[in-house]
């Protein structure tokens, strides 16, 4: 009986959680290194964990959030690397056609500078 | 015999209770009549007593939504395009009219949210940390309301003062103070309530259950 309910419960609690469509490593770590703790978490260490990232979801064949790919071209921009900064932007283009405005724009904007 | 029924009536009492907590059920017809693809993220307005409320709230808020479906646009990237541009606050990034937004950033919708409460009350030996938003999702073609409701979520520190939520970022304690920024913690688990089934967002095209829901 017990084990019984306890399967139904573990059920019930499963049936909510989906497993993840993206491999989100150190993203949203990164995301607030950019506001809140940047002099423990510098640019150049976060390209690094990014980078990290990257191999890990290639490796397991996993795709990378919306938005990842931008981010970290723009960390690269930050960081003086206007050439690898405009493939990751492109990257985010065919990744997610949803960016594509948006990417232009600041491929624009890196030409530009 | 006894306990045993003691023990059903309280699966039967979990039970219920799993499933009111979905039971509230919200009116998604504008929402279904302009499905959006890519939701841009603004920084949140913060009426909160913290000052580090917006970009502690903001840096949570795309994995929920992504995870449901849906495009999001790079937030911080966002953020520091529009400062560029002669918007430095959020009050300012949440006047952009959608027509300009349609054309600079190409999104299907805005979430525009407004931070109620974000923060942690010291008491003698305890401490409690609310985070409270209220979002609306807008349809920027038409600017049509599609959701509107108020994520939240509280969590009391026992006797210790050492305060929960191990499931932190993962770049993990070396990096961020846990104690000084709990409501960043906490704002994690008061985002889960976007994906609250009928009271929060609908699925979106990037996830399976797209359309079944």
């Amino acid at each position: 009986m017990r084990a019984g309910s306890l399967l139904i419960l573990l059920l019930l609690l499963t049936a909510c959680a989906s497993p993840s469509i993206y491999s989100w490593g150190h993203y949203e770590g990164v995301l607030y290194a950019t506001y809140k703790v940047s002099d423990k978490l510098p640019p150049e260490r976060q390209v690094a964990l990014m980078e990290e990232d990257f191999q890990k979801a290639h490796a397991q064949n996993q795709p990378l959030p919306p938005g990842w790919h931008a981010h970290l071209g723009f960390l690269y921009y930050k960081l003086g690397k206007p050439d690898q900064a405009r493939q990751e932007f492109t990257t985010e283009k065919t990744q997610f056609p949803e960016s594509v405005v948006f990417m232009d724009r600041l491929l624009v904007s890196l030409d530009k500078k | 015999m006894k306990t045993q029924f003691l023990r059903i009536s309280l699966l039967g009492a979990v039970v219920a209770l799993l499933f009111t907590g979905c039971a509230t059920h919200y009116d998604y017809t504008n929402y279904r009549a302009h499905p959006p693809r890519s939701i841009l993220v603004l920084p949140p307005l913060n009426e909160s007593t913290d000052v580090g409320g917006t970009y502690g709230y903001l840096t949570t808020v795309t994995k929920p939504i992504a995870e449901l479906g849906y495009y999001v646009y790079p937030v911080a990237v966002v953020d520091s395009f529009y400062k560029e541009n002669g918007m430095p606050t959020a009050g300012e990034m949440h006047q952009a009219p959608l027509d300009k937004i349609r054309e600079i950033i190409g999104a299907d919708a805005v979430l525009y949210v407004t931070l109620k409460q974000y923060g942690t009350v010291y008491k003698l030996i305890t401490s409690s940390t609310s985070v409270t938003a209220k979002a609306r999702l807008v349809d920027v073609r038409t600017g049509t309301l599609l959701w509107e409701g108020t994520v939240q979520a509280h969590e009391n520190s026992g006797g210790t003062g050492n305060i929960i939520g191990d499931a932190i970022v993962a770049i993990g304690t070396q990096v961020v103070n846990k104690s000084t920024d709990h409501a960043h913690v906490v704002s994690h688990k008061a985002n889960e309530q976007f994906a609250m089934q009928n009271s929060g967002f609908l699925f979106g095209p990037y996830n399976p259950k797209f359309g079944k829901d």
